[in-house]
């Protein structure tokens, strides 16, 4: 009796390792490479959330090239180096065809060598501050000329800003974009006693001796309008001191560009109300395609009051481009869909159409928004067209005469136009 | 019967002349009704020459309706553009009523209306043409609040209009303000003399639109070959703008310092309990951050518990805090750190495990985001003494408050025999067990305060920055740093300690940017450590040793 117990458990065993192994072999492997503990996974954990949705309904839809997609979850825990560690075991180990992830740009110059050694594949799915452009890479965030720089110009012409306070947290993406923004604005005409610049710690909660400042430099009779570049939770505090000093959004506008919908989910919006905020996308903008994500988001984590942001909008442009990429090229093969991503066109969530370029970079709307009683963003202006991303800054001295063209018969990174010369390093 | 005739004839005249009364306000109404049928259509660019043609309409709802466009309350209907004032009602959805005729409307779904979209510079366009109508309100507040939002952009029309009223303002501040704003339009666009004569009726305004006006003047003039008008214009200028200047840097200096001092009582609120922990009974508490954090959780708690009574929550938290936090506090010495008594390293361990364990606690409890504390209107806002001086309500409340739990604490060690026995026990353990004083008692009571005294510290913080797991980690730092320069065991030194490093940061700040002000205020500490050990105010005697 025993004895033929053993058999039918082994064979069950058995029969379900072949089953597992021949499903292995039908389908395409995703990997999905954001923190899901430590100081990052507030924000990454939505992201991973969107991808396992949108390979859900990849699935429905019967898969890619007749294969079911396969979620490989890793976790690199807001670790720096362990980017570089998991990109590797998704490559090396689980041999994914594709990665999404990543949100800080450390995390991603973390990842970036291993990704270009085992030639795999990364969509980027986060607003940074450019400077870089890798054959491995595709970056459907935003560029500095697709957030920054538009956000300058709209101060600049329809608020009629005049001096700029550049305020940001004492890291990477801060300084590269405040760098670029004051040498646009220098090259504007803007005077350099015009422009005032303040880093601050991380988490930063005691605003008022900054803020006052901010309010003398603003109260010399030309618009003064602040960028904000402050990080995370930093921006709480410095927006309430704004208010509580009796700075309205009409006196000193802040335009910030880490605060979107998920930020403000669940804080007292009433100091941040008219400020403003650029992105690619907002959650109350209106179109069909919209409607339909933000409905199929609220069902997918089955919580009525989550909200949706613009790295999602990114995730799903991504996404939705490899799948047709792949279509295109008939192989998931990294050399074949990378050269099948450029000229792809997908619409976008904002009613338009998102084109990868040449560079790796998107072509996107640009959208300032204006902060609502409710969390959500008014937009009060956009690009009459969708604006191409600009890998390398034309505002830095650095990188002026670069491009980036992974086409024939350039193919490189960063391609001096001056020299006509390709260094290979590209970032 | 001539009387009835002339009786009937009178009745026919004011009869006509009230319908001739209704025609003018049938003709300006339909006029409004036909400029706001243009908003509608209207880009964001022209609404604003759009809206001063409205306000000159001069009809009763004008202003009305420019305060609900300027609330963002006003919508029109998709279907056939209907301009409308929409509320949020029940159900999701939106209550309508007529801009002009006040009449209800039916309330609809949200997607069926779309918003008459202003921006920040149309707002403010919005708030001076709305200025302009309520300087004839009957209320004192709502005048004068037109006149200043009328002098941060002072104009020619306004300046008209004022001049108009000021005769027959009775009240004496608006009177004032109205002439600072005339003189300053008479200083912008008079000749020589009305200029020199506006000058003198300047002198002594601090508000930012004179100094800048005067910036403007003195940078038009020439640099050379001046004459005499010139040169005494430039005198009376930069005499003025010294006398500006002056009291400016000095408002500065006053500002800095209560910048200062206001850091320096969050500090002292934060540290004031690690004082009496790790000053009187010598446990280093690694925990104390998270008794912190756990303060300000129950201020979430309380709001989220009674939400009719924001206003009052702060009230209700600091004593639900104290408790809440004390008996943690207590739980903790009767359950840990009574069993390692004399073994400091060992109780830094347990303390800090302590410390990873409440974190997770309240992750698990309340999710790792950040929760959120409402203000109440009394905390928010500042007190304007002058134009350029103004002290934020908020951190006013937190240095009296702060100085109110120092007394206190002060009180309860010198006056009451908890206190006695607590310095007792702390001096000399073993000659106080031998009085018959409790001495284990004495520490779960004393560890309890100390505790409860740092829930309260994040009621405080509730109010300042964000409310996450993370927030006591912020704090414990620099806590430890205030009571090790304090001098342990001194509360004297705790408030000496705390207000001196908040005021070296805040005076550093503008120098040094706030990175480098910490990181000189910290190497500042380690190297005074090196000289003082004991830190500002060493126990003497025997017993410290």
């Amino acid at each position: 009796m025993k004895f033929t117990k053993l058999i039918v458990a082994s064979s069950i065993i058995a029969s379900s390792l072949v089953t597992q192994v021949s499903i292995a072999a039908d389908t395409i492997k995703v990997g999905v490479l954001h923190s899901l503990s430590g100081t990052m996974a507030i924000s990454e954990t939505t992201l991973k959330d969107t991808v396992l949705m949108m390979i859900e309904e990849q699935n429905k839809k019967g898969g890619v090239l007749g294969k079911m997609l396969e979620p490989v979850v890793v976790d690199p825990a807001s670790n720096w180096p362990l980017f570089a560690e998991k990109t590797r075991e998704l490559l090396a180990k689980d041999k994914v065809d594709v990665i999404f992830g990543c949100w800080t740009s450390v995390s991603r110059k973390s990842a970036l060598p291993v990704l270009e050694e085992l030639n795999g594949l990364l969509f980027y799915p986060v607003q940074y501050e450019g400077e870089e452009s890798s054959k491995n890479v595709f970056y459907t965030g935003a560029a500095p000329n697709q957030q920054a720089i538009p956000a300058v110009d709209y101060l600049m012409n329809d608020i009629g800003a005049t001096r700029w306070v550049l305020a940001g947290t004492d890291y990477v993406y801060p300084r590269t974009t405040n760098k670029i923004l004051e040498a646009y604005l220098l090259a504007k005409g803007v005077k350099a006693e015009d422009i005032m610049i303040n880093y601050t710690p991380f988490g930063h909660s005691d605003w008022q001796g900054i803020v006052s400042d901010i309010k003398k430099f603003g109260s010399q009779g030309k618009k003064t309008a602040v960028v904000s570049t402050i990080n995370g939770d930093a921006n709480i505090p410095f927006y309430k001191e704004l208010g509580n000093q009796g700075i309205s959004a009409e006196d000193i506008p802040v335009v910030a560009f880490s605060v979107g919908e998920e930020e403000l989910s669940g804080f007292d919006t009433k100091p941040l109300v008219g400020h403003l905020a650029a992105w690619n996308y907002f959650q109350s903008v209106e179109s069909e395609s919209n409607d339909a994500f933000i409905a199929q988001w609220k069902k997918y984590i089955g919580d009525d009051k989550r909200v949706t942001n613009d790295p999602m909008e990114a995730t799903y442009i991504g996404f939705e481009m490899w799948v047709k990429a792949v279509e295109k090229a008939g192989t998931t093969d990294v050399d074949a869909v990378e050269q099948a991503m450029i000229g792809v066109a997908v619409p976008n969530l904002t009613g338009g159409t998102a084109v990868m370029n040449a560079n790796h970079h998107l072509s996107k709307p640009v959208l300032i928004g204006e902060i609502q009683e409710d969390g959500q963003f008014e937009v009060v202006w956009e690009t009459p067209d969708t604006v191409i991303g600009d890998a390398w800054s034309d505002f830095l001295p650095s990188s002026k005469n670069l491009v980036s063209d992974w086409t024939a018969p350039v193919s490189c990174g960063n391609f001096d136009v001056k020299t006509a010369k390709c260094s290979g390093q590209n970032f | 019967m001539h009387r009835i005739f002339l009786l009937m004839l009178l009745l026919v005249i004011s009869a006509q002349s009230d319908a001739l009364q209704t025609d003018i306000d049938v003709e300006a109404n339909s006029e409004l009704r036909a400029l706001v049928n243009q908003l509608p259509n209207t880009k964001l660019r022209k609404m604003a020459p759009l809206l001063e043609k409205i306000s000159q309409t001069k009809q009763p709802q004008t202003r009305n309706l420019l305060q609900f466009m300027l609330d963002g309350e006003l919508y029109f209907l998709k279907s056939n553009k209907q301009v409308v004032r929409a509320q949020v009602a029940e159900n999701k959805l939106y209550q309508l009523t007529d801009v002009l005729t006040q009449q209800s409307l039916t309330d609809v779904k949200k997607s069926k209306l779309s918003k008459i979209k202003t921006n920040n510079k149309l707002r403010s366009s919005l708030r001076s043409v709305i200025a302009k109508i309520d300087l004839t309100d009957a209320n004192k507040q709502i005048r004068l609040k037109a006149v200043q939002q009328l002098l941060s952009s002072p104009s020619k029309e306004s300046a008209a209009i004022i001049t108009e009223l000021i005769n027959h303002e009775k009240d004496q501040d608006v009177k004032t303000l109205m002439s600072t704003t005339l003189s300053l339009q008479q200083l912008k666009a008079g000749k020589f003399e009305q200029k020199i004569e506006a000058l003198e009726q300047l002198s002594g305004s601090l508000e930012p639109t004179v100094k800048n006006e005067v910036v403007r003047l003195l940078a038009n003039l020439p640099e050379k070959e001046l004459t005499t008008q010139q040169q005494t214009l430039k005198d009376a200028l930069s005499h003025t703008l010294d006398e500006i200047e002056n009291s400016a840097s000095f408002y500065s200096a006053v500002e800095t310092v209560f910048f200062g001092l206001s850091l320096g009582s969050v500090l002292l609120l934060a540290a004031i309990g690690l004082a009496i922990t790790f000053g009187v009974m010598g446990v280093i508490n690694m925990a104390h951050g998270e008794m912190i954090m756990l303060g300000a959780y129950t201020t979430y708690v309380i709001q989220l518990a009674f939400p009719s009574i924001i206003e009052y929550s702060l009230l209700i938290a600091i004593p639900a805090a104290f408790l809440v936090s004390g008996s943690v506090g207590i739980l903790i010495e009767r359950g840990v750190i009574r069993f390692l008594k004399g073994r400091p390293l060992e109780t830094l361990l347990a303390t800090f495990g302590i410390s990873l364990i409440l974190q997770q606690l309240v992750r698990t409890i309340f999710s790792p985001l950040n929760r959120q504390v409402i203000s109440p209107e009394w905390m928010s806002g500042s007190w304007q003494i002058n134009p350029i001086f103004s002290l934020t309500f908020n951190r006013l409340y937190i240095i009296l408050f702060s100085i109110f739990v120092f007394i206190s604490l002060l009180m309860i060690l010198k006056k009451t025999s908890l206190g006695l026995h607590v310095r007792a026990v702390s001096q000399n353990r073993d000659m106080a067990r031998a009085l018959s004083i409790k001495s284990d008692w004495v520490d779960a009571i004393t560890f309890g305060l100390g505790s409860g005294i740092a829930g309260v510290a994040g009621v405080v913080l509730s109010q300042l920055t964000n409310v996450g797991p993370n927030l006591g980690q912020a704090y414990i730092i620099d806590s430890f740093l205030v009571v090790v320069f304090g001098g342990v065991g001194n509360l004297w030194g705790t408030l000496v300690a705390a207000m001196s490093l908040g005021l070296t940061n805040k005076f550093l700040e503008p120098l040094t940017g706030s990175v480098l002000a910490n990181i000189i205020v910290l190497v500042g500490l380690v190297l005074f450590i090196q000289k003082r050990p004991k830190g500002l105010f060493p126990q003497k005697g025997r017993s410290a040793d």
